[in-house]
């Protein structure tokens, strides 16, 4: 039981994530997981304004079920599946995390600078999530897909789409973490 | 209500897995962009190359699903722009947020409430997408 509660090899998560999306395609579903920010933007009402939004959203009610799924999941890991959070990255990651002031890097989940709830006073970390979660909404729409879509499904599919947006990703990720980052933290 | 329980089984399925891989943390990310472990690509790539076989499988096979309809995976539609912009822009706030669209709930179940700020502008960025989108290229 005990490597259940170590964290899970790439090995063993990798075919697992595979496993996912192949349960949900023979469910009839597509694995897909940021439109279901646009959904609920059209529950909140977003679809009276904006056309893009004026849709049925009812019949994306599967993935939000997804959605609710993948939370219970994230409480039963945490909570049930786990004797210690902290991410074991590399000696390198977390001595140039230190120089960037990160230094729960090694020891945590996720950075306590950013992550911690009394970080929710602290102005900066505010603008930082805010910034990163308004990328990610406008980004993943715009691309017509995240992680799941393109870079799992799109490229499982061998879509030329899913290709050119996880080649986006990367620029993106490449550009804030090795120009931004240094000016920014 | 059975295909609900599907869809509910699969997604704590995928919630377990995120989270016990690590590519719900912020740590993994930062290491992947930097190439100091192959264990991201390890998971990224292991999941491709099954997700490969298994699609090949539902087509060679024409396989139906559990509701004996057709398995239809709809195609992108063609173009560039869009998927190069927009994937650059998400890879931006992926980088900085370390979270995507999955570990974002996931992590919200995990007990860690400030990801709920990303979330929240991560739907102000949807919205924004929604009002601007006949004004970019696509």
């Amino acid at each position: 039981m005990n490597f259940i509660l170590q964290p899970w090899p790439w090995y063993v998560s990798g075919p697992l994530i595979a496993l996912g999306m192949f349960l949900l395609l023979l469910a009839g579903k597509t694995f897909g997981m940021s439109s279901n920010l646009r959904t609920m933007c059209s529950i909140l009402g977003a679809g009276k304004k904006v056309k893009f939004f004026a849709f049925d959203w009812k019949a994306q009610k599967w993935n939000l079920t997804v959605v609710l799924g993948t939370i219970i999941g994230g409480f039963i890991a945490a909570n049930l599946l786990s004797n210690n959070l902290s991410v074991a990255i590399s000696a390198e990651t977390i001595s140039d995390l230190n120089a960037l002031g990160f230094n729960s890097a090694g020891k945590a989940y996720l950075p306590t600078e950013l992550f911690d709830v009394s970080q929710l006073s602290n102005l900066k970390t505010i603008i930082i999530l805010a910034i990163g979660g308004i990328l990610i909404g406008f980004g993943t729409r715009y691309a017509g897909g995240c992680t799941s879509g393109h870079a799992i499904t799109g490229l499982s599919n061998l879509q030329l789409p899913s290709l050119i947006a996880v080649i986006g990703f990367f620029v993106g990720g490449l550009l804030m973490i090795h120009i931004i980052f240094p000016l920014i933290f | 209500m059975k295909k609900y329980l599907t869809y509910l089984s699969i997604g704590i399925l995928i919630g377990i897995t995120l989270f016990k891989s690590e590519a719900a943390s912020w740590f993994r990310i930062y290491e992947m962009f930097k190439f100091q472990s192959f264990h991201m690509y390890g998971i990224i790539g292991s999941a491709l190359f099954l997700g490969i076989i298994f699609i090949q499988i539902i087509k060679r096979k024409n396989l139906k699903s559990f509701y004996k309809e057709a398995i239809i995976i709809p195609a992108k539609e063609k173009g560039f722009y869009r998927y190069f912009i927009g994937g650059s822009i998400f890879g931006l706030g992926w980088a900085l947020a370390g979270a995507c669209p999955g570990p974002m709930y996931v992590l919200l179940g995990a007990g860690f409430f400030n990801i709920l700020v990303v979330t929240a502008f991560a739907l102000l960025g949807t919205y924004l997408y929604g009002v601007f989108k006949n004004k970019l290229p696509h």
